[in-house]
């Protein structure tokens, strides 16, 4: 009975994965706890988060990967359609018009894309038989464009590229030409003098900024500059949890949110960020044998493209953090606070989980 | 099949390939990353904690006490009390109008509050808190702190503050201190005491308060404290204490001082008084005197304006800043010049016709007394004032010689007494003129009547008080000149240890004896009946040496006569008196100016007495009420009618 109940839950869960998870969620509570100045309701909500994640992750993962071929298409559709509602009908906040509301609660539909993007252009490429011809790629592209476009114009720059990235892994993964990679980013380096000439000298010097905070150090750059002092003052084993200086006396802005790597760095230094780093290295590591050894098209490009959409997180994150990459408003992946990001990511591990475990059926 | 598989396996190889140079591009991203956090967390390790702990730590100074001011029987003459003050820091603060008008609802602002946080606000940052109300009382205190929230911005504190508790006594002495400006800033900045002048408000102004600033300021402290982002301290981490101004004690006895003013009723002017044999001042007072505590927190403009602008010119510290004709209390140091000199020794004398004139001019220089005073040598001359006799030695004796041997005496320079005086701009020199002098400052040569005249201590001489007295200090010690001092001893408020202040000699003048002890027998006579201040020296007790002056405010015409019914009241001679006692072994000397006065003996006389009564007998003048005319009750029949010699001078 018991074994029954066991094996019902843990059918198709990835033994490997769900403990390295099971780690960084762990992690992500401790720093969260320092990091909101030891607010046990902090933590509670974070954990009620995981719980609703975790939830979504089980029941993904027990979706068989056909399935989630089939809704592929209807999915992206879905969220085109409701990134138009967003650009039409969207509340604005901050500045950007974000968020929909659909009556009892708001949905940020360039989340939805972050999945819906990479099933989309593996289900388009794993449809076409044979080795996937030009016109393919440019008709990927151009479905990889429009839900890009619809975010840039929120605005939401950081998620924009992050989105457009997740869809290019595919083309990656599925094979685009190495000529034209090289070629692409040969044009890009070309451009960009002539795109930094036709700024206006304001954007110029946001754009400097972005790059050297030390030019504004009380305005934009003040995150970024407390940031890596923060991260700098941890020292090779941190000033020890709950000690950090920085986080405790409020001079890391957004510490619960999108810096939290510096409260972890500050408080257990080098050697902690190291310990994550190869955590994190591990996850991907196990995202990409999933996807290697995946057995049908669609689920090794979607496998791939979601493992590395959680690399370019974790990176970009920890780049902006740590100065440097210019600061696009990215949550560190499994540790910041936030629900909605932890549960697009865990219906990501959830589909992981999905192709890994459901792959004996489709070879039988 | 066999195709389909090949196929597929062919893809999967290719697949491969692809994650294999995605599993490059994130290790070395990621090594990327790990050589970012080494470089941040190893190498520049030192640098972040060193800007982490800035971030953390700051330094919040901790003012000293200040030193007390205490006259010599340890009566206080300035100490600190704490009190609330209701500041606002106008940075923080949206609408400022608004917010005075709040808070005016809970406490009372008056409008002598507004105007000087007004004036204060214009003077300082918009960082820097402004004192709205001060001294609150507890209820006040208490109204607003439960109201706080209302106002940020706006705190209450609990502060040090000055404060003079007898008020207008000796106020020109201990001076004030009142809040730093500019001006203060740039000059600590010079010194290099800015630094331990750190979230210090108030500096000493004038006075005591200014000369003894180093003393009495003390040292500043200060806490380290762990501050948050929002600057709030949120402990302590370690301090250094302050450590407290010096007290400094007075040779001046408060009862003496008050005794003193009191002998001046409505009158204005100055008395110095002096012991010769060490320099200590022991009176010093300025009449009309003013309120220091009006300036501690920066005086309104109602206050100010009625200081400045009255008629009295009660800010003028008179002993140090006023300057007067020295008239004929000149006349014992010129007497002292022509016997050093040589001339008039007696039995020389002269026959007085009541007026002297130059060879081969018409011109008379008239002696007070009209049909003059018959046969006069140098020690009557002093006692009964004779003008003709000076007028003589005067020009025999020619300007230069007189002038530099009176400067001995103090005469035309500064004392460098301790008060007022940073680097002695303060104190005014007088005046003792040369023929180089005139030619410099009028361009025109000197008069040989210029020189006549000087010799009664008329023309362009002036003295201050300060000067008159050290002079007759000076005289009373025999030649040897001690420096003036108000401070005798500085004692450390911590280990209560005194440390006195050493008599310092300034100068010691070679004199002949004898010609010294003729001065002063003239001088003695002077206080005796046949003197020009007998009725000062009757029933004294002890022995007085004494001359009395007048100094002419407006210059009389040839052939005017003054006549005191019609003069303007302020155009009356001013009255001078000096003095020392116990004439054979002095221990107070004194100078007294009496401001339109009009005679010496009557009106300047009478004050140096109650002083000196007090302090030779600690005798308390029977009644204040004593008219200027009168002399204090004795037990022989009191002359209610001052003989003529008492008039004139």
């Amino acid at each position: 009975m018991i074994s029954k109940l066991l094996q019902f839950l843990f059918k198709h869960i990835d033994a490997f994965l769900m403990t390295c998870l099971f780690f960084a969620l762990l992690t992500s509570l401790f720093v969260l706890y320092s990091a909101s100045g030891q607010s046990l309701e902090r933590v509670y909500a974070q954990a009620i988060n995981m719980g609703v994640a975790l939830s979504v992750l089980w029941v993904v993962a027990n979706i068989s990967p056909q399935k989630l071929e089939r809704v592929a298409f209807a999915l992206y559709v879905l969220g085109v359609l409701l990134l138009i509602a967003v650009a039409l009908f969207g509340s604005i906040s901050h500045g950007a018009r974000r968020w929909l509301n659909i009556g009892f609660t708001q949905i940020q539909p360039s989340e939805l894309m972050r999945i819906a993007m990479p099933m989309m252009l593996a289900w388009y490429f794993a449809s076409r038989e044979g080795k996937p011809s030009a016109t393919n790629f440019i008709i990927a592209g151009f479905l990889l464009a429009v839900p890009v476009a619809l975010i840039m114009k929120q605005p939401d720059l950081g998620t924009s590229l992050l989105i457009a990235s997740s869809g290019f892994y595919v083309l990656f993964l599925a094979g685009l030409s190495w000529k034209f990679l090289v070629g692409a980013a040969v044009s890009l380096l070309a451009l960009m003098p002539i795109f930094w000439s036709m700024l206006h000298d304001y954007q110029r010097k946001r754009i400097e900024i972005l790059f050297d905070p030390t030019q504004d150090p009380l305005g934009a750059g003040y995150h970024t500059i407390q940031a890596i002092i923060a991260i700098g003052s941890g020292g090779a084993t941190g000033k020890g949890w709950l000690n950090g200086t920085q986080t405790q006396l409020d001079f890391l802005p957004e510490r619960t949110t999108d810096f939290i790597f510096a409260v972890f760095s500050e408080e257990f230094g080098f050697l902690g960020n190291m310990l994550l780093l190869t955590l994190f290295t591990v996850i991907i590591i196990r995202g990409l044998m999933i996807a290697s050894q995946a057995q049908s098209t669609f689920s090794r490009l979607l496998a791939g493209a979601i493992t590395l959409n959680f690399f370019s997180y974790a990176f970009v994150n920890m780049g902006m953090v740590s100065g440097i990459l210019p600061v696009v408003g990215v949550p560190l992946p499994l540790i910041s606070y936030g629900g909605t990001s932890m549960v697009t990511l865990c219906l990501g591990f959830g589909i992981l989980m999905s192709i890994h475990t459901h792959k004996n059926l489709v070879a039988n | 099949m066999g195709a389909e598989l090949k196929n597929y396996l062919h893809e999967q190889h290719y697949f491969r390939v692809r994650l294999g140079v995605a599993v490059l591009v994130v290790f070395s991203l990621f090594a990327l990353l790990a050589f970012r956090f080494s470089y941040l967390q190893l190498k520049q390790y030192n640098h972040y904690q060193t800007l982490a702990e800035n971030n953390r730590i700051s330094l919040v100074p901790i003012i000293p006490n200040r030193g007390l001011i205490l006259d010599k029987n340890g009566v206080v003459l300035a100490h600190n009390f704490f009190a609330y003050t209701l500041e606002i820091t106008p940075a923080k603060v949206k609408n400022l109008e608004e917010t005075i008008a709040d808070i005016s609802k809970l406490v009372e602002v008056s409008s002598l509050d507004r105007k000087r946080f007004k004036k204060i606000r214009e003077q300082s940052h918009s960082f820097e808190s402004v004192p709205i109300r001060t001294h609150l009382n507890e209820i006040e205190a208490a109204r607003f702190a439960v109201n706080h929230y209302r106002f940020p911005g706006v705190e209450i504190k609990s502060r040090l503050f000055r404060h003079y508790p007898l008020g207008k006594l000796g106020s020109h002495m201990v001076g004030y201190i009142g809040r730093i400006n500019d001006k203060d800033l740039k000059n600590l900045e010079e010194s290099g005491d800015l630094s331990n002048y750190k979230g210090s408000d108030h500096i000493g102004k004038s006075g005591l308060e200014q000369f003894y600033e180093k003393q009495l300021h003390g040292t500043t402290g200060f806490q380290q404290v762990e501050i948050d982002a929002d600057g709030h301290a949120v402990r302590v981490l370690s301090s250094m204490p302050p450590i407290p101004g010096d007290n400094i004690i007075l040779a001046a006895d408060s009862k003496l001082q008050e005794i003193a003013e009191t002998a001046f009723g409505a009158h204005r002017g100055a008395l110095v008084a002096i012991n010769p044999k060490t320099g200590e001042v022991l009176s010093y007072v300025s009449q009309p005197t003013f309120d220091p505590n009006l300036f501690v927190d920066g005086i309104d403009s109602e206050n100010w304006k009625a200081l400045n602008e009255s008629l009295d010119k009660p800010l003028i510290n008179r002993p140090l800043r006023g300057v007067y004709p020295p008239g004929s209390t000149f006349k014992p140091f010129v007497a002292l010049a022509g016997l050093e000199a040589g001339k008039r020794a007696p039995p020389f004398s002269i026959q007085d016709p009541g007026f002297f004139t130059l060879p081969g001019k018409k011109h008379r220089y008239r002696d007070w007394k009209p049909s003059g005073h018959g046969t006069v040598d140098i020690q009557k001359a002093i006692t009964i004032s004779c003008d003709t006799f000076f007028y003589g030695l005067a020009m025999e004796m020619g300007i230069e010689n007189l002038t530099s041997f009176v400067r001995h005496f103090g005469f035309g320079r500064k004392s460098g007494i301790d008060i007022d005086n940073k680097n002695g701009k303060s104190e005014n020199g007088g005046l003792l003129p040369t023929p180089e002098w005139k030619q410099r400052r009028f361009k025109q040569p000197w008069y040989p009547g210029e020189t006549v005249i000087v010799g009664i201590g008329q023309g362009y001489t002036l003295v201050t008080p300060l000067q008159l007295a050290q002079a007759t200090a000076i005289l009373a010690n025999n030649g040897v000149a001690m420096k003036p001092r108000l401070v005798s001893h500085i004692e450390d408020a911590q280990s209560g240890k005194k440390q006195i202040i050493a008599p310092v000699i300034q100068d010691r003048i070679e004199l002949n004896p004898n010609n010294v002890e003729i001065v002063k027998r003239g001088m003695i006579d002077v206080t005796l009946p046949g003197g020009t201040a007998a009725s000062v020296g009757a029933n004294a007790g002890y022995s007085i040496a004494a001359k009395t002056g007048t100094a002419q405010v407006i210059g009389i015409k040839q052939n005017e006569k003054y006549n005191e019914s019609t003069i303007n009241e302020r155009h009356l001679d001013h009255a001078l008196f000096i003095a020392y006692a116990p004439a054979e072994d002095p221990t107070i000397a004194l100078a007294v100016i009496v401001e339109n006065g009009r005679h010496g003996g009557s009106t300047a006389g009478p004050i140096a007495r109650k002083v000196m009564d007090y302090y030779l007998l600690g005798k308390v003048p029977a009644t204040e009420a004593a008219k200027e005319n009168k002399i204090p009750t004795g037990n022989t029949a009191v002359t209610t009618t001052i003989p003529e010699e008492e008039l004139h001078d």
